[in-house]
């Protein structure tokens, strides 16, 4: 909302010299968001004069007509001889005043404006326009002072135009309604500044007349609990707005339209009750407040044709027959609250005006504005709360404003259908605000401060005695107890809390004083926290790059992926309301969305890439349905809480990595090395081990999955239970996604992983080691893994370590065949082996090799 | 050589005479001092103290001498192999030293050579900062919360005083899913409400995640983002104990110099509720306020709504954006440079922040 400073000192009495930097500070320590403080005076610079034209001398032969003036700037120019300026606007004449900026001067945007040859002339100056000026949009010509504006020539034209006050742009936060409004800003500043404050809603206002000033008839009075309208009749419909109120909803972004809309503008902005006024002649019958039916339809004043929902609130006029919602019913002719209708609007030919200032439910309002998008002025401020004691003042200021400025009658009737209920009482401990905040606030000063923003406070002191139990009390005796009803302005203030933050708020945020209280003991990260990070560390010191991608998938990715048809990964959770339609899933699997930071990475010439993430993926629950509905009166039992879990999709951890290019690069010590499938395996590897799992309770095996290339696909199992796989993609998926040859990958999930188990220490001998290399040829299939694991069962205690150190097939093995050569490390806890003893064991390894693999020694 | 035919002759006893032992010191002597590498010095001690060297054969020309005159004679020669072995061990130290020396000149390389064999990985800083802000918490007696990305509306809006119809539904700009009554969540704060259900007071934790609002990726905006949530719920909390906590939390993020500025703001969640910036010397732009995040005390609505007793306990709660924080912090323009995975953005920062 944007308001004139000037506005504001019409109501509170703010100090005359004023800088923007403590309109600000006030501004933001009472709750305001300050978008903007503009000062008009700064954003002009230099001479900006009134000029009276003298004489135009029209200048042809150009592309468009020029006219080369004389204007009479009195002494501005420091001469007293009129000035010369070009000028292409043709909206004015001899004799008319006009704004003049001399040369020297800068415009709005910078615009310096200096003597210079144009059009064959010289030209001193320029005539402005309002949008040159900043203070309008109006370009369709310069702008020439009304008749009426005192001013002669030489004036410096900014107290004349505007440009001597300060425009305050302020965001309201969606609990104080009542500051969205002249009334409420000047209210909040006369607490920042000490000052008094004049209310503008302060003024005798008629109530309501035996006869209505027009028949109406409020069906829903819980949507609609005030209803009031007055009229004005036989206006000027030639009427203009006066210029100072133009020039205020300018500065507020309003449009003007009419004299009559105009004020009801004016009085929105200035009191926040936002009103319409009808054409009473367009109007045919009685008015009738209702929800719409199914099926109804309105055009409104924004010229959009839209369908009623039975959940909106319309005015319609019953003198119109309507056959969909029944007789009397009538027809709408208005979105209540929210805009009026075309068919009912002032328009240029209107003499009889009535106006409506209602009180609407701000939930209804809401739900019809967010419905049909239409977050208007009126629409913000129901949805905030409106104090519903402002229609009759409303009201009788729309008459006398529109009586003097446009002529016409007030009608002597008043309507005022009133159902409002007075606000609620609410009673709190004195201490409370001192409690909850940590200042020692006296009651005295909690009462102060609660009348200071409207609330009327008495002290109940029985109840402080009887000590019942009450909201916001604690104490069976010993502070007072305050009942406090506030002001009808304030509908936001409903519980304790907010009263709480009143007191704290006026008395200010800055005096709360730093403690920092003591925790209990805590228990520190759990288990899966603390394996998380050790898993992301682990691959980050391993050469891995974290990043963090967006969850977000195309349904195209699973194919490119080349997942098959009935693959659990394409059973996704959709978003409803996605940003890119073409990507509207959430991902099953990270490398859909961690392909796409390497092909990224790529296209920027990066190379040699080794990425991961960790992060969730979402699985959708079969048949899970909707959550069932949870109130807030009170706790949510934990069946009805884990019924409503069970129904969000599961979310396990994930982490993935992606390899591309080189994983060492070449250099001076030799050439690099591609990254491939078995560094893939291995950041698996490092995955598990890091996240404490034991090297025997994992299987590393070959399978055919989704999008690994089939013969270089390791499916990892801890327990038995498959956590993961790795390898190299699948080439059709590589070219599909347009990712590097070669390029390798691994997802594990880290929620399928056991618990780490506390590991028990191994004994270190101090003897020494036997080492016995021993070659196997097994046939090509034999996993070399299961090789291992026969060595490692064969061999029994004494065998300390096995590495497979070469791996080879040739001729001589035959073929079909390969050669696996391990480096076996033997050692006793307690003596030093003898040889007989090393190769006894080898033997048993070699023969529990051959029983289990076909493996034969090499050479034997 | 006269002796190979005649070792015995008395009248080679020449050898034992106090001149001839001195010439075979300085003879050893200077052999040695001449000797420049290992291997060279080894041949003369063998010719200066082997079996066949003068001060060897002077020994065995003893025999030859009177009684009387064997003793004399036998301390000469050993004092003479004495001096002879010292020349040797001190000239053998020195040569061993300069090859040493020479080799360890040698050897010697470019140390500038590039030595990235294997390329360094990094944290996203967003991960690093969120680890460390965890760190703090849980030093300080804090535990980690977590709950999912794709919330319940209860959780995410309802328990938190956010009714349907509440004007803040409509500002933040929510994510739905095709199940009704699900989204992605807009904040951590859904994260309080698990964790008030979950566990009595005292209850002290901090909640570092993922959120979600439809805002199109630009330079200030992202769709994804994240966000710390702090909260404490314990009797007698006030709000003078959540400006402590978030001072030192201030402090320790940004250096001794930095304090907190509360705003008046609102909240559903909190009441009072408010805005805070920080103040941050380090600021690339110069020291300033940088608004850092919103804060407030626990809406008793909300612990009603979690089963907990407003008379009972209080409890604050406060919020900020980690990317937000990561960007006034480490000076980054732009939001994108966190979103898109380049590897240059997260290399910079390495494995801390």
């Amino acid at each position: 909302m944007r308001i004139p400073l000037s506005w504001l000192r019409e109501y509170v009495e703010l100090p005359a010299e004023l800088s923007t930097e403590e309109l600000d500070r006030a501004l933001v320590n009472l709750g305001i968001e300050v978008e903007s403080i503009v000062d008009l005076r700064q954003t002009v610079t230099g001479s900006l004069v009134v000029g009276e034209v003298l004489d135009i001398e029209e200048l042809t032969g150009f592309k468009k007509p020029i006219r080369f003036c004389r204007v009479d700037v009195g002494d501005a120019n420091g001469t007293g001889e009129p000035q010369e300026i070009i000028c292409g606007a043709r909206n004015f004449a001899p004799g008319d005043r006009v704004v003049v900026i001399l040369p020297g001067g800068v415009l709005p945007g910078g615009f310096a404006i200096s003597a210079r040859k144009t059009y064959g002339r010289m030209s001193n100056g320029m005539i402005c326009s309002a949008r040159e000026l900043g203070i309008g949009d109006d370009h369709s010509g310069i702008l020439v002072l009304p008749e009426d504006v005192p001013a002669k020539p030489g004036d410096d034209a900014r107290p004349v135009i505007g440009l001597d006050d300060v425009v305050v742009e302020v965001e309201i936060t969606p609990d104080r309604g009542y500051a969205m409004s002249v009334r409420g800003l000047a209210r909040e500043l006369s607490h920042a500044f000490d000052v008094p404050f004049r209310d503008p809603a302060q003024l005798a206002a008629p109530g309501a007349t035996a006869t209505p000033a027009y028949p109406v008839r409020v069906v829903d009075t819980v949507g609609c609990d005030r209803f009031a309208a007055r009229v004005v009749r036989g206006i000027d419909p030639r009427a203009e707005t006066p210029q100072w109120m133009r020039r205020r909803l300018t500065i507020a972004g309003i449009r003007s339209i009419s004299l009559a809309v105009d004020i009801t503008n004016y009085l929105m902005l200035e009191l926040g009750q936002p009103m319409h006024a009808f054409d009473l002649d367009a109007l045919r019958g009685e008015l009738v407040v209702r929800r719409a039916v199914a099926g109804e339809r309105l055009t409104t004043l924004d010229g959009v044709d839209r369908e009623l929902h039975p959940e909106d609130l319309v005015i319609c006029d019953a003198g119109l027959p309507n056959p969909l919602a029944g007789p009397d019913a009538g027809v709408p002719v208005s979105l209540a609250a929210v805009m009026g209708g075309e068919t009912t609007e002032v328009v240029a030919s209107t003499t009889n005006v009535l106006f409506e200032a209602a009180h609407w439910d701000p939930v209804v309002v809401g739900r019809t504005a967010r419905r049909h998008r239409l977050f208007s002025e009126a629409a913000k401020r129901w949805e905030r709360g409106v104090d519903p004691t402002l229609p009759l003042v409303a009201l009788e200021r729309a008459v006398t404003l529109l009586t003097t400025y446009g002529g016409g009658t007030a009608g002597d009737e008043v309507l005022d259908i009133d159902h409002t209920r007075a606000p609620a009482r609410i009673v709190i401990d004195a201490d409370l605000p001192a409690r909850r905040v940590g200042v020692p606030y006296p009651p005295e000063r909690v009462v102060e401060l609660l009348e200071r923003v409207g609330c009327t406070v008495s002290r109940d002191d029985a109840r402080s005695a009887s000590g019942a139990g009450l909201s916001g009390g604690r104490h069976a005796s010993g502070p007072p107890i305050l009942v406090v009803t506030p002001p009808a302005w304030r509908p936001d203030l409903t519980d304790p809390a907010d009263l709480v933050e009143e007191v704290v708020r006026l008395d200010g945020y800055d005096r709360v004083p730093s403690v920092l209280p003591p925790a209990p003991p805590g228990r520190g990260l759990t288990p899966t926290q603390r394996r998380r990070r050790s898993v992301s560390r682990a691959l980050a010191e391993n050469g891995y790059v974290e990043v963090l991608t967006h969850p977000f998938v195309a349904p195209e990715t699973f194919d490119r992926l080349g997942l098959p048809a009935d693959d659990p990964r394409r059973t996704t959770v959709r978003v409803a309301n996605p940003l890119s339609d073409t990507d509207p899933l959430l991902r099953t699997t990270l490398l859909a969305t961690l392909l796409g930071a390497l092909r990224r990475n790529v296209s920027r010439g990066q190379r040699d890439l080794a990425l991961y993430e960790v992060g969730l993926v979402f699985t959708p629950r079969p048949q899970a349905g909707e959550p069932p509905k949870m109130g807030v009166a009170h706790r949510p039992s934990d069946a009805e809480f884990a019924a409503a879990d069970a129904v969000l999709p599961e979310q396990p951890w994930h982490v993935a990595a992606v390899l591309s290019g080189d994983i060492e690069p070449a250099g001076w010590w030799g050439p690099g090395r591609p990254a491939g499938w078995a560094d893939a395996i291995e950041a698996g590897r490092i995955v598990l081990a890091s996240a404490g799992i034991p090297e025997e309770r994992i299987v590393v095996r070959q399978a055919t999955y989704a999008p690994w290339h089939p013969g270089r696909c390791a499916e990892f199992l801890v327990d038995g239970v498959t956590v993961g796989y790795a390898g190299e993609l699948h080439p059709a998926a590589v070219a599909a996604l347009e990712l590097p040859a070669r390029t390798s990958a691994m997802e594990i999930d880290l929620d399928a992983l056991p618990a780490a188990p506390v590991v028990s220490a191994p004994r270190i001998s101090a003897y020494p080691p036997a080492l016995i290399d021993v070659a196997l040829v097994v046939d090509a299939e034999v996993p070399a893994d299961e090789v291992r694991r026969a060595i490692v069962d064969g061999a029994g205690d004494l065998l300390e370590s096995v590495r497979l150190f070469d791996v080879y097939e040739s001729a001589q093995l035959g073929e079909g065949r390969k050669s696996l050569a391990y480096k076996l490390v033997f050692r006793a806890p307690d003596r030093t082996l003898t040889g007989e003893e090393a190769v006894a064991a080898r033997d048993a390894a070699v023969a529990e090799a051959a029983r289990r693999c076909g493996a034969v020694l090499r050479g034997a | 050589m006269t002796y190979r035919n005649d070792p015995y002759d008395p009248k080679q006893v020449a050898l034992l005479a106090p001149e001839a032992l001195e010439a075979a010191v300085a003879g050893a002597t200077a052999a040695f001092d001449a000797a420049t590498d290992p291997d060279t010095l080894a041949e003369l001690r063998r010719q200066h103290l082997g079996d066949r060297a003068p001060v060897s054969l002077a020994r065995r020309e003893i025999g030859a001498l009177p009684p009387a005159a064997r003793a004399d004679a036998g301390r000469r020669v050993n004092e003479a192999r004495r001096r002879i072995e010292t020349a040797y061990a001190e000239r053998l130290a020195v040569v061993q030293a300069a090859q040493a020396e020479r080799i360890l000149a040698e050897e010697r390389v470019d140390v500038t050579l590039p030595s990235d064999r294997r390329p360094r990985g990094a944290r996203h800083p967003v991960s690093t900062l969120a680890e460390r802000i965890g760190d703090l918490f849980v030093s300080m007696g804090y535990e980690i919360a977590e709950g999912p990305e794709v919330e319940l509306e209860w959780t995410n809006f309802d328990a938190l005083n956010i009714g349907p119809d509440h004007p803040a539904r409509g500002t933040m700009d929510t994510f739905y899913l095709d199940v009704p009554g699900i989204v992605l969540r807009t904040h951590t704060s859904p994260v309080q409400a698990r964790t008030m259900l979950a566990r009595k007071p005292p209850i002290y934790v901090v909640c570092p995640g993922r959120v979600y609002r439809t805002d199109e990726l630009d330079a200030t905006h992202s769709p994804v983002f994240h966000q710390v949530e702090g909260l404490v719920v314990d009797e007698g909390i006030t709000m003078a104990h959540l400006r402590g906590t978030l001072d030192h939390f201030a402090r320790a993020l940004f250096g001794p110099e930095a304090r907190t500025r509360f705003r008046p703001h609102y909240f559903p969640f909190t009441e009072p509720s408010a805005e805070f910036d920080v103040w941050f010397p380090q600021h690339r732009d110069g020291p300033r306020w940088v608004e850092w995040g919103g804060c407030g005390m626990v809406n008793p609505r909300v612990l009603v709504a979690c089963g907990i007793d407003p008379d009972v306990y209080s409890g604050f709660a406060f919020g900020m954006g980690i990317d937000r924080s990561l960007m006034f912090r480490h000076g980054i323009g732009d939001m994108r440079d966190m979103a898109e995975g380049d590897v240059r953005f997260t290399r910079a920062f390495g494995v801390e922040v």
